[in-house]
């Protein structure tokens, strides 16, 4: 069994990371050929471009400025450079991220164009590269670090076998005093009253009925059959029938004994260690990048049918024990738990191939999705822009 | 082998964990109290998908994980497949 330490970068604000980013962040849709134009030019950094962040209002703007202002914040990021069309906007995001105390510039296009902002962002970026890859790793413990969980194109393996498989490694990270985000939100139907159970106060488990409900009743009042969508088409191949049955498999995945212990809005960072649950559609990218903004510095996802995703500044863990897609995709599967099936492995077994792969990870190796370049970075959008 | 697992003593359906052909004696582990029960397919159940384990009338809730997961829309015999085309979920 691994121990609790690894080699991991402590941030100037104290918190911990497992990668060492320099990112060119564009603050808006018209700033994503400026940003990309830097992470060109400059060795050793990534843009993260997007589709929004125009003339959006009221709740949706306030998330997207959280998802900005987090994924800057991250701990796996050393330094960011933030772009954006005009100025406020763009100060309002490089002074989110600055109250971390990393280095962080912003510029804007207005008055310059993009080839003058590209010339002085990549000056700076240079800079930043420079300062990065002189960090030294110092020891760290797993107490010290956010993680997260989701599960995508799940299938009755995952209920079986990856997602118990994960709770139990949930359950003793939180044990080693690690914090845990899960989410999915309309992923729990038909499971929420077992969520509800495990909530750490009747004040939690209100705030959690809350949100479970106000989310219900979203997609409700849309008046569609969510068949197809959720259950998804890969979900009902696999042999997922309902959402309960895949909500009851879903939720195996927080383990057995760990208590919840508040409720988040997405893209917010947790207040305390342990078990969080924050409001998040169960869409992959958009479910992990809302993670990544409220802190987390890695992420464990379980895979039935074989969904691919990968993220820019956290590495994605991919755990599978459907025999079919840990052969057929075996590019993007980190952690084979197949044997599960064959009753050749158990699931505390399993827990320990999972932390043994997460060490290696949090050291430095490389997920498969880091080897194959996946990089969904994906925000989500509450409703229409003015 | 066992080809099939049930997570509790109470479900009504197991989840094949090799592809089962139809007319098949195939036994299944039960998760909950380590036991071992048998059942004779009705129909090809693919890897991941669910054998009934017992007949179960159209309108009676199906039981997984100890848990109602929906709704049966047909009546289902004992070691039919269980699927879309004779569950729906409660829900929505």
């Amino acid at each position: 069994m691994p121990g609790t330490k690894f080699l991991g970068y402590r941030r100037e604000n104290g918190r911990v990371g497992v990668r060492n980013h320099v990112v060119i962040l564009p603050l808006d849709d018209l700033s994503n050929t400026a940003a990309e134009g830097v992470a060109k030019l400059v060795e050793g950094t990534i843009a993260l471009p997007h589709p929004y962040g125009r003339l959006q209002f009221g709740e949706d703007l306030e998330l997207f400025f959280r998802t900005l202002i987090g994924t800057g914040s991250n701990p796996n990021v050393a330094a960011c450079i933030v772009i954006g069309i005009e100025p406020k906007w763009t100060n309002r995001v490089v002074e989110g991220i600055a109250a971390t105390k990393k280095p962080v510039t912003g510029f804007a296009i207005e008055r310059y164009g993009d080839l003058k902002v590209i010339e002085m962002a990549a000056r700076k970026a240079v800079e930043y590269v420079q300062y990065a890859t002189e960090l030294k790793k110092e020891e760290c413990d797993v107490s010290e670090l956010v993680v997260s969980i989701k599960c995508g194109e799940s299938d009755t393996t995952s209920g079986l076998a990856s997602n118990p498989a994960l709770g139990n490694a949930v359950d003793r990270l939180v044990d080693m005093g690690a914090t845990v985000l899960f989410g999915e939100t309309s992923e729990l139907t038909g499971g929420e009253h077992l969520v509800a159970e495990r909530c750490a106060t009747p004040e939690i488990r209100e705030q959690f009925m809350r949100s479970f409900t106000s989310y219900s009743e979203f997609i409700m009042s849309q008046g569609v059959d969510l068949i197809g969508s959720q259950p998804t088409e890969g979900n009902i191949t696999g042999g997922l029938t309902t959402i309960e049955e895949k909500a009851l498999g879903n939720i195996q995945k927080i383990g057995k004994r760990s208590l919840i212990q508040g409720v988040l809005q997405p893209a917010e960072p947790p207040k305390g260690k342990g078990l969080w649950y924050m409001e998040t559609s169960s869409a992959a990218a958009e479910c992990i990048t809302l993670f990544a903004a409220g802190g987390s510095v890695l992420h464990f996802f379980t895979t039935g049918q074989g969904n691919i995703v990968g993220h820019p500044i956290i590495p994605v863990i991919k755990i599978s024990a459907n025999p079919i897609t840990v052969s057929t995709m075996s590019e993007h599967i980190d952690v084979d738990l197949s044997g599960i099936l064959r009753r050749e492995m158990n699931l505390e077994e399993a827990g320990t191939k999972i932390l043994e792969e997460f060490f290696r990870t949090l050291n430095g190796r490389f997920t498969k999705a880091e080897a194959l370049g996946h990089k969904e970075f994906v925000l989500t959008k509450l409703y229409r822009s003015a | 082998m066992e080809k099939f697992f049930v997570h509790a003593k109470a479900d009504t359906v197991g989840v094949a964990v090799a592809d089962i052909q139809a007319g098949e004696k195939v036994t299944g582990w039960v998760m909950e109290d380590d036991t071992i029960i048998e059942v004779q397919a009705k129909s090809n159940i693919p890897l991941g998908h669910k054998i009934a384990l017992q007949d179960i009338a159209k309108g009676e809730m199906v039981i997984k994980y100890g848990q109602p997961i929906g709704r049966a829309t047909e009546t289902i015999a004992r070691g039919e497949h269980v699927h879309v085309h004779n569950l729906k979920t409660a829900r929505w």
